[in-house]
Parts: C-alpha cells; sequence; structure tokens
C-alpha cells in the first residue's frame, strides 16, 4: 500500500530525514518509535504533505501513486489521515460540520454524492458509539475548549468517519491517562481491518501493550536503525534509548574500521 | 502554496459578480447640484410645498457643513457637482401591475437572483425594489394591507400618508446631522416606507433592493420605518451596483422608530461595487442609520454584513430613550483588494436600565483596511444602564490593517460597560488541519470564515444567511492559498 524509499527531507534547511525506507501492506499496523528529535513526526509532516518540509529525495508511492506530487487535501482524498499530536482549535466552526464537509469531500474525490443528511448523522452516532467519544462534542466547536485527551480522541473519532486507507497516529497516546489510553486504543483495534493500514507513531512501548503491531521500527537521526517485532519495542523499553544511541556509535565506529 | 501573496494576488483578481448594466430608457437629471436640482427633483415627485421647504433647509445646512476629517481613512475628493441626482426608469411613474414593469428591468432582477413576480418571491419575503433613484416594485401589497401595515415607496407615503411621513421624516436623522445626511435629505430620491400599526406582528420579512444602474448617478434613497406600539418587524435591504470606472456616491439615510414595546430588527446585506483591484472606481458607501427606542421596552436591533463598496462609513445607532428599552449592533465587515471600512455603531443610554450589546466582526485582507469605531454613551439618568462590546479583528495576509477606535461615555455611576477585543490571523496550522481532512484551502477558509462570523450570521433571517454566507466566500475567493 505505502511504499516509502530513501526519502530525505529538511526544514529551515536542516536535514530531518536522511533516508527512511518503509514497506506498508494492508492490513499491517506498523508502530515507529525513537528518541525525541529522530524524526518520527517529521515523517508524519512529510507524508501528510505539511508545507514546511522539503522532500530532497526519494519516492513515496500509496498504492502506486506518487505521494509527494500530491497536495495534502489530495492525500487525504486518496486515504492518508493524520492524527495530528497537537489538534488545532478553529472557532465558530462545528465539529459535526467541518466533519460532514471533509466527508463530503473525500466522497466527491470517489465520485460518489453527498451523503443525505440522515444517513450521515446515522454513521455519525454509530461512529460515535464505536470510539466512545461523547455525544456533548459532536455539536461543539472544532476542538475549541477541548481538554487534551477530548482532541486526541475527537481525532480518533474523525479517523472513524473518514475510513482512511492508512492512518498515521502522531503520538496520540501522550498526554492520556490510562482509561482514555485504553478507549482509544480499542476503537484504533476495532477499526483496524484487511484493507487498511496503521502507522503509530510513539515515544513509550506502553500504547503497543494495547495495539499490537506487527513491525516495530526504530526511528534515530533520520533512518530506520532497526526493524523487528513486538519484541524489539519491549527490548527498547528495558534497554533505553541509550542503549540504542550505543549500539549506533558502536556501529559506526565499526564501520570506519572496515573503511 | 503556502503562500499569503499568491493568496493575495488571488484575491485581487477576483470578479464582481453584480458588475453588469442594464439598458434602459431613463430620466435623468443633468449634471450638478443647486437648488434647481432640489427643485427638480421635488417637482418630479409632485411633492407637498412642507416638504420641499425641508429639502432646502437641508441644502443649504449641506453648503455650509463641512466635510468630516476623523475618520481612519483619507476622504477622496467628491466633486458634488460631476453627479447626476436623479435618475429613474422613464417608462411611467407608477405601475399598476408587474406586467407593466419594463422586461428589460424585470429581467435586470432576476439576474441578481429577485424574481419579483410575487408567485416567484420567496416565501414570506416582500420586496420593494429600488433602481437608481426610484421605487419599482413593492411585492405582497396587499396581504400586508389587510393588516394595516403600510410598505411602500417613500415618495407614495408622501401622497398617501403624509401626516406619518411628515410626524417622523427627518425626526431622528435630523436634515443638518452631517454632510451627507443634508444632502440626502436635500435631494433623496425615493425609498422605502414602511408603519406597522399597534399590536401588529409583521408576519413576513420586509424587504428593500437597491440597485444603481446608471452612470454618474449618486444613489440618495431614504428609509423611514415606523413601528407602533407593541408592534414587530424584520426588515431586510439588499444592494449591488454596475461596474464603473468612476466612483460613485451612495448617500442613504435609515431612520427607525420603536414606540413603546415595539421590536424593529433591521438587516443590511450590502455588496455594490468594490472597485477593481488597483482600487479604481466603486462605491462610496457614506450612510447614516439611526434608531430611535423612543418608548419604554422597545427594541432595535441592527444587523450588518458588508462586504462590498471601495469606501463604507456608516454607524448605525440607536438611541436609548424609552426606558427598559434595548438597543443590538451584529456586524461583519469584510475589506478585501483596496476596500476601507469605517464602521461601527453608537448607542445612546438615556432611559433608565437600558441595555445594549455590540458584536463586531472585522475581517481584512489583501490591503484592505477595516475599522471599528464606536462610542457608548451613558447619560445621567441611565441609571443602572448595561452594554457589552466584543469586537474582534480577523487578518488575512500581511498586507491588509485592522484598527479599532471604542470611545465610552459614562455620567452614571450604576451603570456597566464591558468591553473585549481580540485579534487574530487564520493560521497556517487550521489550514493544514482543514486540508489534511480533504478539505481545500477555499472551502477551509470560507469554513474558518462562516466560524468566526457565526455570531453574527445567525442574526440574519434565513434566506439571507444563506447569501450573507456565500457572499463572504466570494468576496474572500482565493484569499488563503
Amino acid at each position: 500500500m505505502l511504499s516509502i524509499r530513501n526519502l530525505h527531507a529538511e526544514v529551515e534547511e536542516k536535514k530531518i530525514l536522511k533516508g527512511i525506507n518503509l514497506q506498508v501492506n494492508a492490513g499491517e499496523v506498523h508502530a515507529i518509535m525513537g528518541p525525541n528529535g529522530s524524526g518520527k513526526s517529521s515523517l508524519a509532516s512529510v507524508l501528510s504533505g505539511r508545507d514546511s518540509y522539503r522532500v530532497t529525495n526519494g519516492q513515496v508511492l500509496l498504492d502506486g501513486k506518487d505521494l509527494l506530487d500530491m497536495s495534502p487535501e489530495v492525500r487525504a482524498r486518496e486515504g492518508v489521515f493524520l492524527a495530528f499530536q497537537y489538534p488545532v482549535e478553529i472557532p465558530g466552526v462545528s465539529n459535526i460540520n467541518f466533519l460532514k464537509t471533509a466527508v463530503s469531500e473525500i466522497r466527491a474525490h470517489r465520485g460518489l454524492p453527498p451523503l443525505e443528511a440522515r444517513e450521515f448523522l446515522r454513521l455519525s452516532k454509530e461512529r460515535q458509539a464505536l470510539v466512545e467519544f461523547d455525544a456533548g462534542l459532536v455539536n461543539r466547536s472544532l476542538n475549541e475548549g477541548f481538554s487534551g485527551g477530548e482532541k486526541k480522541r475527537n481525532e480518533i473519532f474523525q479517523l472513524a468517519m473518514l475510513e482512511p486507507r492508512l492512518a498515521i497516529l502522531d503520538e496520540t497516546d501522550s498526554g492520556l491517562d490510562i482509561d482514555a489510553l485504553r478507549i482509544v486504543s480499542g476503537a484504533v483495534n476495532k477499526l483496524r481491518s484487511a484493507d487498511n493500514a496503521f502507522i503509530i507513531i510513539t515515544h513509550y512501548q506502553r500504547l503497543l501493550e494495547y495495539i499490537v503491531p506487527d513491525f516495530v521500527h526504530v526511528l534515530y537521526d533520520g533512518r530506520i536503525v532497526r526493524s523487528g517485532t513486538k519484541e524489539l519495542a519491549l527490548e527498547l523499553e528495558e534497554k533505553g534509548y541509550d542503549w540504542l544511541k550505543e549500539t549506533m556509535q558502536e556501529n559506526a565506529t565499526a564501520q570506519q574500521i572496515v573503511i | 502554496m503556502n503562500n499569503e501573496n499568491d493568496i493575495l494576488e488571488e484575491l485581487a483578481n477576483r470578479e464582481y459578480e453584480f458588475g453588469f448594466v442594464t439598458d434602459i430608457d431613463m430620466d435623468v437629471a443633468p449634471l450638478g447640484l443647486s437648488e434647481d436640482t432640489v427643485r427638480y427633483i421635488s417637482e418630479k415627485k409632485n411633492e407637498p410645498s412642507w416638504l420641499l421647504d425641508w429639502r432646502m433647509k437641508a441644502y443649504q445646512a449641506f453648503l455650509k457643513e463641512p466635510l468630516p476629517t476623523w475618520q481612519n481613512f483619507t476622504l477622496p475628493d467628491i466633486d458634488f457637482q460631476a453627479a447626476s441626482y436623479y435618475a429613474a426608469p422613464r417608462q411611467q411613474a407608477k405601475y399598476q401591475s408587474l406586467d407593466e414593469v419594463d422586461p428589460e428591468l424585470l429581467a435586470t432582477f432576476a439576474k441578481l437572483g429577485i424574481p419579483l413576480s410575487e408567485q416567484k418571491v420567496l416565501a414570506g419575503v416582500a420586496v420593494d425594489v429600488i433602481f437608481d433613484s426610484v421605487s419599482v416594485a413593492t411585492t405582497y401589497k396587499k396581504q400586508l394591507a389587510d393588516l394595516g401595515i403600510i410598505f411602500c415607496s417613500l415618495g407614495e407615503a408622501v401622497q398617501e400618508h403624509p401626516e406619518l411621513v411628515s410626524k417622523y421624516l427627518g425626526s431622528v436623522v435630523p436634515h443638518s446631522d452631517n454632510i451627507f445626511a443634508a444632502l440626502n435629505a436635500g435631494v433623496f430620491s425615493d425609498g422605502s416606507f414602511v408603519y406597522i400599526p399597534k399590536g401588529v406582528r409583521c408576519p413576513m420579512e420586509l424587504s428593500t433592493y437597491f440597485r444603481i444602474n446608471a452612470e454618474n448617478n449618486g444613489q440618495f434613497e431614504r428609509t423611514l420605518i415606523i413601528a407602533d406600539e407593541n408592534s414587530y418587524v424584520s426588515y431586510l435591504e439588499g444592494c449591488t451596483a454596475p461596474k464603473r470606472d468612476t466612483n460613485q456616491l451612495h448617500a442613504a439615510v435609515v431612520e427607525l422608530i420603536a414606540l413603546e414595546g415595539a421590536e424593529i430588527k433591521y438587516s443590511t446585506v450590502q455588496n455594490w461595487y468594490p472597485g477593481d483591484k488597483e482600487g479604481k472606481g466603486g462605491i462610496y458607501n457614506f450612510v447614516t442609520k439611526r434608531g430611535i427606542c423612543k418608548g419604554a421596552h422597545s427594541k432595535i436591533s441592527w444587523t450588518q454584513v458588508e462586504t462590498g463598496s471601495a469606501i463604507t462609513w456608516k454607524y448605525p445607532s440607536v438611541i436609548l430613550q424609552g426606558d427598559y428599552s434595548t438597543g443590538e449592533f451584529y456586524s461583519v465587515a469584510v475589506t478585501a483588494g483596496k476596500q476601507i471600512a469605517d464602521t461601527g455603531t453608537k448607542m445612546h443610554h438615556i432611559g433608565r436600565e437600558t441595555k445594549s450589546r455590540i458584536i463586531s466582526k472585522g475581517i481584512s485582507a489583501g490591503q484592505g483596511n477595516n475599522s471599528y469605531r464606536g462610542l457608548v454613551q451613558i447619560g445621567s439618568k441611565a441609571n443602572y444602564a448595561r452594554n457589552f462590546t466584543q469586537c474582534d479583528s480577523l487578518l488575512i495576509g500581511d498586507q491588509c490593517g485592522a484598527h479599532t477606535f471604542p470611545y465610552i461615555e459614562s455620567r452614571n455611576a450604576t451603570a456597566k460597560v464591558e468591553h473585549e477585543a481580540t485579534t487574530s490571523k487564520i493560521g497556517e496550522d487550521q489550514l493544514f488541519y482543514l486540508n489534511q481532512r480533504g478539505i481545500d484551502t477555499e472551502k477551509a477558509v470560507a469554513l474558518i470564515i462562516n466560524g468566526y462570523a457565526k455570531e453574527v450570521l445567525n442574526q440574519l433571517p434565513m434566506e439571507f444567511a444563506v447569501e450573507a454566507q456565500k457572499l463572504l466566500s466570494i468576496t474572500l475567493e482565493g484569499s488563503v492559498g
């Protein structure tokens, strides 16, 4: 579904991604871990098309189409969804109207007419229940005055409504208490299917106890330095990122010797 | 894609949708302004002598009145002699039915989205249409008359209800109020007149649609609305004009009178031609609007959506004379391109426990300049008067300006006056967030703007709210990109 090849990107002339390679297939959940500043959120930003990032090399294909060539809204309509680490507030725009617009745009892209008001309402109710989202928040202004946890849960509600092919969760677990974490991961588990895929960016192993990934990748200094299965996350949790840094340095030294 | 300069460029290039000209046989006064012009108009309209005298007094006041200097923009030179002060479609003075109206004229209004044939008129909206200087059609007249409601052109009211007109004309905005009001009183050609009898709740929205068509023609309409005791009326006003290279002056006057227990809701969607991207042409919209809550427990509410005009200069005000009366002002003013808006309100609290509420939302894009100017005045007898003012500015791009000039004068220690103000920009983060949900930037801006202006748009009657939302989107089309 998604194939990232030798992706390099910079922000304000600073190299952030230095050759990422990643293959994500339908039905898979990939976790991306790494210390602060390793490039995890930058990868999410580049994939979703945030403006401040400049891709300097490499290729990203979504179902064979050149993702980097698309505007952010076209990427979204093609099925890329980013659950933001810091969702913004938009005063006066009701959550539900915003979602209705988004759903209509995405449907139009697929050649489908907008949902009838009743049908949309039904879908919204059903998904609210699925992700245990507070009905009171649905008609409020988009994220305005929401608590940190409510904003994150709103991201998951939107995810449920928009049914993306590829969902990227950017540190969705940060700032959630244990109950919210359980609800959010429960929702993700319900939304997992053979047709979609998830990239879960997280700093801690904690989330992965609830959402069991098929693969775990460790990002360090703009590169994926380790890939494995869920055991890798446990190992990382146990030994800490310093362990990783040390092994990286050893590798670098070893390479120098080889040269 | 990110950059706001693209926005500005696109914005400047936006097209004005209503810029066409109707080719129609017109009766036009010769260019220039003199006592003869005043006499010419009065004669054309077959007016009684008291009205001509009043016009003459106003004209004299106009000659003495200096041009104001306090505004937050440079007042362009206005050559009062270069305009014609009267223009009317030639075909006869009065229409018995719409069949007699020049088809060209009907076609014009159809193009503007205002079909005049009564069957097609939006259900429940009675329309009075002012083309250049005169009222050409009033719909639903009979149904209203059954309730005792008078809804007609001011010219007609002068003929048929002189006692009401002479009693109230100039009672809220005197003939010498300011130079533009004085000019209007001297040369006003027509306008709408509304009288709602005691205890009657007007069952439909009353609406006037203003259209400037003729070249070099100033439009000076005058609206007079009287709501008798315990009555209610909601009145809407819309306007457009063709694209012209020269500036045209629109100096209207609106007077509202609410007697005891009466309520008047006055809504405006103003979309006069704003001029081209270099700022050439466009309407100078210099308007005096004022209402008086004469009786106790009366209420006047102004709602305005100002998207057009090269310069908008208006301060719909309320004189809160009756005890326990209420004044409201809800405003969205958009300036894009090189538009200028200096607008706000005045609330004069005279009676006890009078209340006022001011919600002003300015939106500046391109090189537009937007000023809120407001006065809240609490008189010595206005015990326990209350005012709440909220004044927000939204900036799009980095070449526009937003200013606020709130004045508060209180002579009563029991009064409570609150003022809140915010300034914000449409954030890249907000746009990206909406983009990431599949919504393109154009639609995203429209969503954000409508969200921002919602408190005001909610005050508009349904049909108007939809139109206003569209207008906001069109006005700001390409404003962020």
